[in-house]
């Protein structure tokens, strides 16, 4: 298809590289620096999809960040993206991209039904109707509401994509580089202040790209390009293009969004597709300059209508023609540069001015270039479905309430103007205080609350004369401030005509008999008709109002909907616009991809992963790995065709009858010195630490203030004022935290020093009948046994030339013993017990065993010290001292706490001895009791018992210790399961402990 | 993101830090006898004011100092900062 609508020349595109792309399935040609929005129009493409609620027709309405309507799927490089601006993407060579809201075609769309079904659709429609009956709710309301409305489809594939972040500072980071971005940065930069200059568009220079202007007898354009050309070159300046500054957040933080790779055919190797920038600056200029505002009028939302100023960006910028017979709709003179410049171009446009006799520069222009105006007219409606074919004009009364007779003019487009609205998105997103501005009709920016200042149109200064000294003015300003240096530069010639004022005028009223549909929100689809039911109905508060009619709540989030918006509630309310306020802007200012957010965080690298030094020995020996916490721990080591349930009962045998070893390497460790480090463990742990031993380690439990176990561990007393703590692997954090708190806050006068030790040292827990055999090879001139060694006692040994710790510990039961040396050292250790350990029948256990080991003891760990617990529950009563104070004793004498039939840990048999019983359960009493059944307990740990081969697992059960003997139910309603239990001892393994002291 | 100075290492981003509650509440000292309301003040019963506050932070990924700062809970503005061991004025 030919170019139709492509100037024979002008426009910044590269007219040598043509580009083809496919719409909706069929081939078009473009130019390389076209949007995919700019290729259509050449290419006389102006229906892009349809409405989110009537399916009517859409087309384009502006050229950038404020368009409502070409909302479009994308499809690049394999992958898919929705809810893309044609009017911001750029064209690559191969894009394809299809029509949104439109099924099965956008020709054709069953949808539209909703257009003529529109009387039943009005304000608040969703909410009135989709309500009952409820059972309609999933079956016929929510995939009709899903497959008819939307913008796009997001893919269920994995994006391959790679996005990154960025922290960055500055003196000054400026958003915008239109001519107050420029001048700002300029002045700022040259004054030795550190800038980031961002633009949204690939282009730079913002309104100087269209406008017709001088600036130091250089174009508008020219002047931008050898400004930008400047600071591109200096070491303190960054400047981005593709870079949107979308949310302005605490403490002067601004989210940028830089779109690195969006215009190309695919990512370029170890290219991130975006970067989303965290930047902290000292101070931030706003130059994001303003947006056009349509005038209200029937049939306004058809294709073909659009802003006056987008029309003029498609021809100067695009070299692009809107339509080849347009009407320009407009109520002050920027209307009239567009008819200038469709002049130029050989086009003649008829201007329809709301003014009654405005008198100006452009105006004498237009007059002089013959072009056709209209004064004290009006556009009633747009005729043509599709696309606009002619429009009904009529004279409209002074007062702007009375319509002349209607006349039908033929037409190809209207170009509509209804003045400027300043971006104050990022201002009050700072929570600047706004005010309204009776001069433009508009908000501008009031009062900073942090610090940030407005210039230029997003200001509502609309000369650029005003503009470019107000900005070189602040831009110098500020940086003087921060830098002490006073480097100015001088102040360019300006010659721009000058404008009259704006007409007011915003809405053009209903013929007689007539009840076309007048679009204020163009992208959810909200009238006039609607706002005035919503206010009928009794909505008042302008932020119900939105969320009642949708109005502004669209993606777009009301760029061009919001003014007219408020114009109509004050009218209808007989208020005042800054009477009824306008509506909380929050970020982002423009829709930023989910990928961005989050960044490299996904996957393995959404959290840290910690290996052990042992790791790759580990993988070696086909070690199934489980997360715990952030480490990476064996769940099992798995051999041959054996499931994780038939290798843990193998490892967890192994250590009940030769010997296991277990990387222990992630346990918490907190090396604890100084004159009262005893004192603060007397403090901290229940129990008490003044008569251990120098080489003895004793089991602690540390309490929260509330009462609640917050962990336990062993600690060993290495010197006199040396101890060496552990902590469980989940806690170890917190427990560093808790010690640090309590030092440095509630008991400053304590001489105790605390650092984390987890990584400084390997740890390897040797448990089983014949560990001490195995030990005696490992340390054969040390004396390990029973005398030399015993139960909780301490030596440092020498292993093969390194230096060791070992702990006669247990966590298994078992006769057993942590071994730990320095973290190089691991490897070496480990792979020395396993070649001593050969003759002892040794296995690694991985998490699975040792918990199976731990369950069948008795032992307590993380599911039942859940944050739920106090030391009774837990039979842990018998570790509470009496004679000392300690962190959390006070809470234990609630009353709550201390009552007769307080929960308490159990064991739990399945009555079969077969079923295995799910961690989670209930334990009751009557399993056909009445629902809500009375719970007793809960199931917090299970295991299949490979001392006795039949299933047990620990509860927490209600009056545990007096339910010893009672027979019970355990149900999971999860996993549909009932089955009879008797409670038993927690300890179900060796219930005197002779074992560990063997 | 809050921008938080701390008194040892200077101004650093909030995800440096991790808050620690009411820096006003002083814990009874340990072996004093407590009564039930008093105790039930100190571990459970919290203000939450709106507006001047003095907080707890701890400066987690930097120092690991625990820090006090003086935050109005609803502009996020702080006014000052102070070392563990500095008395709130
Ligand atoms: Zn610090």
């Amino acid at each position: 298809m030919s170019q139709d609508f492509r100037l024979k020349d002008g426009g910044l595109i590269n007219r040598d590289k043509k580009i083809s792309f496919k719409f909706n399935g069929k081939k078009y040609f473009g130019y390389e620096g076209d949007t995919l929005a700019s290729a259509l129009i050449a290419n006389g493409v102006h229906l892009v999809g349809r409405s989110f609620k009537y399916h009517r027709p859409r087309g384009f309405f502006g050229a950038g960040v404020d368009e409502p309507y070409a909302i479009i799927q994308l499809y690049r490089n394999g992958e898919t993206e929705p809810n893309i601006k044609a009017t911001e993407q750029e064209l690559f060579e191969g894009l394809e991209a299809t029509s949104v809201n439109c099924w099965p075609s956008v020709n054709f769309d069953i949808g539209a039904i909703n257009n003529f079904l529109k009387i039943f659709l009005p304000a608040g429609f969703y909410y009135k109707t989709f309500m009952w009956p409820k059972s309609f709710w999933y079956k016929i309301y929510e995939p009709f509401i899903r497959k008819a409305a939307g913008l796009g489809t997001a893919s269920i594939k994995h994006d391959k994509e790679r996005y990154e972040h960025k922290y960055e500072y500055c003196d000054l980071l400026v958003t915008g580089s239109g001519p107050s971005g420029l001048a700002s940065a300029y002045a700022a930069a040259k004054n030795g202040a550190s800038v980031i200059l961002a633009e949204d568009k690939s282009r730079f220079g913002g309104t100087l790209l269209t406008n017709d202007v001088n600036i130091g007898n250089q174009s508008g354009k020219e002047w931008a390009e050898s400004i930008i050309s400047e600071l591109k070159e200096m070491p303190n300046v960054t400047v981005k293009n593709r870079s949107q500054v979308f949310g302005y957040y605490d403490h002067n933080m601004l989210v940028m969004s830089e779109r690195i790779s969006d215009h190309l055919p695919r990512t370029k190797k170890f290219h991130p597709k975006q970067r989303l920038w965290y930047i902290r600056a000292k101070e931030v200029l706003i130059s994001s300059g303003s947006i056009e505002r349509p005038i209200v009028f029937g049939n306004n939302d058809t294709p073909g209508v659009m802003l006056s100023s987008a029309a003029k960006e498609y021809m100067k910028v695009y070299g692009v023609l809107v339509g080849k017979n347009p009407i320009i709709f407009t109520n002050n003179d920027s209307g009239y540069e567009t008819a200038v410049e469709f002049k130029k171009n050989g086009i003649d446009a008829t201007i329809l001015d709301t003014r009654i006799n405005p008198k100006s520069e452009i105006i004498d222009e237009a007059t002089n270039l013959g072009i056709k105006i209209k004064y004290s007219y009006v556009v009633v409606a747009a005729k043509g479905y599709k696309k606009v074919k002619s429009a009904d004009i009529a004279k409209i009364s002074d007062d702007k309430e009375k319509l002349g007779s209607i006349e039908n003019i033929k037409c190809d487009c209207i170009c509509v103007s209804g003045f400027w609205t300043p971006t104050i998105h990022l201002a009050s997103q700072s929570g600047n205080k706004t005010k309204f501005d009776e001069d433009i009709d508009a908000f501008v920016p009031g009062l900073s609350k942090q610090n940030e200042r407005t210039l230029g149109a997003a200001n509502g200064v609309f000369t650029l004369d005003e503009t470019l000294k107000s900005s070189f003015e602040t831009g110098y300003k500020i940086s003087k401030q921060i830098t002490n240096k006073e480097n100015k530069v001088s102040f360019p010639n300006v010659i721009e005509k000058k404008s009259s004022v704006h007409d007011k005028f915003w809405c053009v009223p209903l013929p007689k008999g007539k009840n076309y549909k007048r679009f204020l929100d163009f992208q959810n689809d909200v009238a006039v008709s609607d706002i005035e039911i919503a206010l009928k109905e009794g909505y008042r508060s302008i932020e119900h109002v939105k969320r009642y009619t949708t109005l502004g709540m669209a993606t777009d989030q009301g760029k061009t909907s919001n003014l007219n918006g408020l114009q109509l509630v004050s009218k209808i309310e007989n208020k005042v616009v800054p009477a009824v306020g306008h509506t909380t802007f929050r970020p982002p200012y423009s829709p930023v991809s989910i990928g961005a957010i989050v960044g490299r965080e996904v996957g393995k690298h959404s959290k840290p992963t910690r290996k052990s030094p042992m790791h790759s020995w580990h993988e070696k020996n086909n070690a199934v790995f489980v997360d715990a916490g952030v480490w990476l721990r064996p769940r099992y080591y798995k051999r041959g065709n054996e499931n994780l349930f038939e290798a843990s009962k193998r490892e967890a045998k192994n250590v009940r009858t030769n010997v296991g070893v277990c990387d222990v390497t992630t346990l918490g460790k907190i090396d604890i010195k100084g004159a009262d480090a005893t004192e603060l463990l007397n403090r901290v742990y229940t129990n008490a630490w003044s008569k251990l031993p120098v080489g003895k380690a004793r089991y602690g439990v540390m309490l929260r203030e509330d009462g609640i176990v917050m962990d336990d561990g062993t600690t060993t007393r290495i010197s006199d004022n040396h101890y060496h703590m552990t902590t469980t692997t989940a806690q170890a954090a917190n427990v560093l935290s808790h010690l640090e708190y309590y030092l440095q806050l509630v008991w400053p006068e304590l001489n105790v020093n605390v650092v984390s030790t987890t990584e400084q040292w390997a740890g390897a827990a040797i448990a089983g009948p014949k560990s001490r055999n195995l030990l005696q090879k490992l340390f054969p001139n040390s004396n390990v046994s029973n005398d030399g060694l015993p139960f909780m006692g301490y030596m440092e040994a020498d292993l093969f030339g390194v230096k060791a710790r070992i702990f006669r510990i247990s966590f298994s039961g078992e006769l057993a013993y942590e071994v730990n040396v320095e973290s190089d050292n691991g490897n070496f250790m480990w792979e020395k017990i396993i070649e001593y350990g050969e003759e002892f029948k040794i296995q690694p256990y991985g998490t699975e065993a040792l918990s199976t080991l731990r369950i069948e003891m008795g032992h307590v760990a993380g599911s039942e010290l859940d944050g739920r617990t106090i030391p009774y529950d837990n039979a842990l009563e018998g570790l509470l001292s009496k004679k000392k104070d300690f962190i959390g004793k006070r809470s234990l004498s609630r009353k709550a706490f201390t009552a007769d039939d307080r929960q308490k840990v159990v064991g739990v048999v399945p009555l079969d001895k077969k079923t295995s019983i799910p961690e989670g359960s209930h334990l009751v009493k009557d399993s056909k009791a009445p629902l809500p059944n009375p719970k007793l307990g809960y199931i917090s740990a299970s295991c299949w018992s490979v001392e006795y081969d039949n299933p047990f697992s620990l509860a927490i059960l209600k009056d545990g210790k007096n339910m010893i003997g009672q027979k019970l139910f355990v149900m999971s309603p999860l996993k549909n399961k009932v089955i009879p239990v008797e409670i038993v001892s927690s300890h179900y393994v060796d219930p005197k402990g002779e074992r560990v002291r063997s | 993101m809050l921008h938080i100075k701390c008194p040892h290492c200077g101004m650093r981003s909030q995800n440096e830090f991790s808050y620690g509650g009411d820096a006003s509440v002083k814990r009874p000292q340990l072996g004093s006898e407590v009564s039930d309301q008093d105790w039930d003040n100190f571990v459970y019963n919290r203000k939450s004011l709106r507006g001047k506050h003095w907080e707890l932070w701890q400066h987690l990924s930097g120092c690991r100092q625990w820090i006090k700062v003086e935050r109005d809970t609803a502009t996020h503005e702080i006014f000052k900062t102070l070392k563990a061991s500095e008395e709130i004025s």
